[in-house]
């Protein structure tokens, strides 16, 4: 099992992310972890990476506590700020991270020169890489930054907010690439994300954070009026429109409207 | 010019300098931390004429304030920022210690000058031997920690998921930092250590996007830098720590201006 998080608390900041909660992600599964800023979306991740210890409760990695530096998990942090390496060619960002833990001189060695060259020829980015990071659009990035999520095969992806700040036609480019990735390489993903439209044709099921709880299913048993009302503590409804979900909070939409931040 | 004494010191010890600057600067621009090289000096300059009070060596006392310093700032680390003016007074408490020291020191008035602004023709054969073992040592704990440390610059999230020790490193890059520092005071002094320490990384960080390149460029642009400001200074009479500012500052420039010629040819996308 990818990921099993068993009577968990889990707190950040004075905030109670989650509070003794129990789910569990399958083998080669697309989740959407989906809920607003501030829902505690990346501090799951950082918890499932073993960066944060909940307080209560167990988080299993492939059976085992999760743990720092998991070779099993490739993990995409979300961009808070401009990346430090703008200046640097795409190649040596992405060929950082592989043994990029490890003590020495910088380099890279043979074996894993020809996993860079692996990941970024199967999300199509060999040509990408020979241009600074700085000179290429957000969709481009994202390509690059999947690859180097791919270094060293992993089995789990966690993928935090891969869509801010990318205009449509890019966020579905990267949801249709991940999509077709996960199912190639038989990959767990979580993909985090504050709108739940953009992932809705990739998903396998959701999990929505809220109010110190998590609510894990298919689009159709969670993304519902009562299940959101419960986990957001206040009246939700929700309307599909052309295939696509709109979540209400009284007269204003939670879960698209979503533009800041 | 070789054949006098104090210019083949001079020499020596400006490259061994300048490499060990070059490349720690290249580190340093990456990850945003410029102004650490900046802040140390300025902390290493009461050391300095603190040593001289006591009769010691300077450079001992401007390595034990830098190197304390240094520790210091990693430790703190993300509690430093936006705390411009506290440490914008500490750097100027301790410039006035620095000068105080020098004060119940009225035959040292001459160490003044060189200490700000740098005597690199006053460089001893044995303070070559010591900027030698100190920029061996400084060298030697950068290649040890290079790669963690560019992959955590670039991308500390990432790292940090991958296991490194982001604290750790970061205190251990700046004590090196320190060293660097402290080695650069020598030639350039304390207020101008941004020319060989930031000017030649800045430089090669804009004319190259690869790596390893980036720091050779960095390492051999500050040698360049370090020895023709000696040379213009043997010949024109004017102080070195000028020439080799001012090299520092038109590499720049023409590195900038070379980039933005690019630019106007061959319009980028805008970064999104
Ligand atoms: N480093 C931190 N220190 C203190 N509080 C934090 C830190 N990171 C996040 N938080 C708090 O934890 C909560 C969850 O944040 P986060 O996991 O970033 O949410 P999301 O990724 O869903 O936007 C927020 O209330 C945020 O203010
Ligand atoms: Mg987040």
């Amino acid at each position: 099992m990818p990921v099993t998080l068993s009577g968990v608390t889990l707190t950040q900041g004075g905030r109670t992310i989650l509070q003794d909660a129990g789910f569990a992600i399958h083998d080669c599964e697309f989740v959407g972890v989906l809920g607003p800023n501030g829902a505690g979306k990346t501090t799951l991740m950082r918890a499932i990476l073993g960066l944060l210890r909940p307080q209560r409760g167990s988080i299993a990695v492939f059976g085992r506590p999760a743990e720092r530096g998991n070779p099993a998990i490739g993990y995409m942090p979300q961009v808070r700020s401009a990346p430090a390496g703008l200046r640097l060619r795409g190649w040596d960002v992405v060929a950082g991270a592989a043994s990029g833990y490890r003590f020495g001189l910088p380099g890279i060695s043979a074996a894993d020169r020809r996993e860079v060259a692996w990941a970024l020829d199967i999300v199509d980015a060999s040509a990408l890489a020979a241009r600074p990071l700085g000179e290429l659009s957000g969709g481009e990035r994202q390509r690059l930054l999947l690859a180097q999520a791919l270094l060293g095969r992993p089995q789990l992806l966690l993928l935090d907010e891969p869509l801010a700040s990318l205009d449509p036609r890019h966020q579905h480019g990267v949801v249709a690439l991940v999509r077709e990735l996960q199912q190639r390489l038989k990959l767990a993903v979580l993909f985090s994300a504050h709108d739940l439209n953009p992932v809705l044709g990739a998903l396998d099921r959701v999990l929505y954070l809220g109010g110190g709880q998590a609510a894990l299913g298919t689009v159709d048993e969670v993304v519902t009026g009562p299940v959101l009302s419960r986990l957001y503590g206040a009246a939700i409804d929700v309307a599909r429109v052309d295939g696509r979900i709109f979540v209400m909070a009284g007269a204003h939409t939670v879960g698209c409207a979503h533009e800041h931040g | 010019m070789l054949h006098y004494g104090f210019m083949a010191n001079a020499f020596a010890a400006a490259a061994i300098v300048s490499v060990l600057a070059g490349l720690t600067g290249y580190f340093l621009v990456l990850r945003g931390q410029t102004f650490a090289g900046h802040a140390l000096s300025h902390v290493g300059f009461s050391g300095a004429t603190g040593a001289v009070l006591f009769g010691v060596a300077p450079l001992w006392g401007l390595l034990l304030m830098t190197l304390a310093g240094g520790v210091a700032m990693g430790l703190l680390g993300e509690r430093l920022a936006h705390r411009d003016v506290a440490i914008g007074i500490v750097l100027s408490l301790s410039l006035g210690l620095g000068m105080l020291f020098l004060h119940f020191f009225t035959a040292y008035a001459s160490q003044a000058t060189a200490l700000l602004f740098g005597n690199v023709l006053g460089v001893t054969a044995q303070t070559v031997w010591t900027l030698l073992a100190l920029a061996l040592l400084s060298l030697a704990a950068l290649a040890l920690i290079g790669r963690p440390l560019l992959f955590a610059s670039v991308q500390p999230e990432l790292a940090e998921a991958k296991g490194v020790n982001l604290r750790r490193l970061g205190v251990a890059f700046l004590a090196i930092v320190a060293l660097a520092t402290a080695a650069c005071v020598q030639i350039v002094g304390v207020l101008l250590v941004f020319a060989l320490m930031v000017g030649p990384a800045a430089t090669a960080q804009q004319l190259t996007a690869r790596i390893g390149r980036g720091l050779l460029l960095a390492a051999g642009l500050a040698l360049a830098e370090a020895w023709g400001g000696l040379v213009l200074a043997f010949y024109t009479d004017w102080p070195a720590s000028f020439w080799i500012t001012a090299l520092s500052g038109a590499a720049y420039l023409l590195a900038s201006l070379t980039r933005l010629r690019w630019r106007a040819v061959k319009p980028l996308r805008p970064p999104v």
